[in-house]
């Protein structure tokens, strides 16, 4: 079974709304039962990145996740917020990243007297950067939803799956093994995202 | 700046939808609420449309002193697969919790924001600036001054638009959403120096609202007005001189036609 993970930082319904829509069975949880026994993994996230770690650590799950993710390779999603805390910063706060995946989190930056923006929010598409099921099909010209003021810095450009534009590249999905982040919000992101998620949810590894 | 420019991402394009008791209604400058139909129904519609995101205001919730209607509330995100808002009697951080887990990525307050300004931080501390609107529902007085009204326009208050723009911003609002009060329903284009004033003046996303009758006032609310969203009611929902109900989005190319990417 997919378990959405619960640990009180929004957007569950959004998902839960859209996987019914597509027909996953899945399953919001905080449970460790739950989550010890889950085929695959979904953390989202929205909020900021101390109170997200601090709602891990408080709800007993980041040793577990460790578990499960490093060592038995069970596949995760993080959306937003979610990926971003599968690295091992982030300029939003002082708490350490899960660390997953060798990159950093950092602040959009835009120059004084830009008319950019932040927090970068609206569609926009994806520069695909590499071959990947996550990935597979998806039309050339798809949108998807963004909102966030901080985005994830990639060590290892092959961790790198897609990169968007806002006043410069950034990495808007990124796949280290079993370990799997959008930047976007698929479950926001219309027919696009849930194709996102169709192939999240039935890639056989 | 033109190769900035450039690269500026789409321009979101909202409808606002206002709830009042179970139906969509639809008002001009704030009053004789027209009823639309059903909320649900439009969404549906909506969604088949590809539209950018909707918001929803309950516009008396606050006169009335309501919480916002959850159940409703979960009814709208179970059909809303793009980015939805909504506002409408939320005076606490339970409330927008509440909401959020039921699908809802924004929480817009107006009247509460004025009372107790502290809750746009208390807000944006817990549930991050990006998904914080302070929505601002603006008047021209008999002098020509802009000033902030709360309570669905009934209540006027001691801010001008601008410098409560900037004093939410500094609270932690991740976007203003800009209520023309004057142009609500008119359909005779947005109120140009308001978006100007005011998205000149604060550096979050402002969602200009109120008089958009054509998709050509997109594009000026974008480029004279330096909005970077726009949202619009009548538009979307009526059709023709003699405003017939339809629920209605423009596409792609109709939109790009316009200057609007």
């Amino acid at each position: 079974m997919l378990i959405i993970i619960d640990y009180g930082m929004g957007n569950l319904g959004s998902l839960a709304n859209m996987l019914k829509k597509i027909r996953i069975p899945a399953k919001i949880s905080s449970d460790l039962g739950d989550i010890e026994s889950a085929e695959k993994l979904i953390l989202p996230g929205v909020g900021s990145f101390d109170h997200g770690m601090q709602k891990l650590q408080e709800l007993n799950l980041t040793d577990i996740l460790n578990k499960l993710v490093i060592g038995e390779k069970i596949p995760i999603l993080g959306i937003c917020l979610g990926m971003q805390m599968f690295t091992k910063t982030s300029e939003e706060g002082t708490q350490p990243g899960l660390g997953w995946v060798d990159a950093n989190t950092v602040k959009f930056k835009a120059d004084k007297g830009s008319s950019l923006k932040i927090p970068h929010m609206g569609w926009d598409t994806i520069d695909i950067k590499k071959s990947h099921f996550m990935l597979q099909d998806t039309d050339y010209n798809a949108m998807y939803y963004f909102v966030h003021s901080f985005h994830v810095v990639c060590n290892r450009s092959e961790d790198v799956l897609s990169t968007s534009h806002y006043g410069y590249d950034f990495v808007s999905s990124l796949a280290k093994d079993n370990v799997i982040g959008v930047q976007f919000h698929p479950e926001k992101s219309h027919k696009y995202g849930m194709k996102l998620l169709e192939n999240f949810c039935n890639h056989k590894s | 700046m033109l190769q900035e420019d450039f690269h500026l991402i789409r321009t979101r394009v909202i409808p606002c939808l206002l709830l009042k008791g179970q139906g969509l209604v639809k008002t001009v400058n704030f009053t004789n609420p027209k009823y639309i139909g059903d909320p649900i129904n439009a969404v549906k519609i909506f969604n088949d449309k590809e539209v950018h995101e909707l918001v929803f205001l309950d516009i008396t919730a606050s006169t009335e002193k309501r919480s916002p209607r959850l159940d409703y509330i979960t009814d709208i995100a179970s059909e809303c697969f793009m980015p939805l808002g909504y506002g409408g009697g939320i005076r606490t951080a339970k409330q927008a919790e509440d909401i959020f887990n039921r699908g809802v990525e924004k929480v817009v307050i107006n009247s509460c924001a004025v009372e107790n300004p502290s809750f746009i931080h208390e807000l944006a501390d817990q549930f991050g600036s990006q998904s914080i609107v302070v929505s601002i529902d603006v008047k021209k007085n008999f002098l020509g001054n802009y000033q902030t009204y709360t309570h669905s326009g009934t209540t006027k208050t001691r801010w001008d638009p601008v410098t409560w723009a900037l004093e939410a911003e500094m609270l932690g609002a991740g976007e203003i959403f800009l209520n023309s009060i004057d142009r609500d329903g008119t359909m005779k284009g947005y109120d140009i120096p308001l978006i100007k004033s005011v998205s000149a003046s604060v550096s979050i996303p402002v969602v200009a609202c109120g008089g958009a009758g054509t998709v050509e006032d997109f594009s000026r609310a974008v480029k004279d007005g330096g909005a970077s969203a726009v949202a619009a009611g009548s538009m979307f929902v009526f059709y023709g001189k003699h405003r017939a109900v339809l629920i209605n989005f423009p596409g792609d190319e109709e939109l790009k036609s316009a200057g609007l990417k």
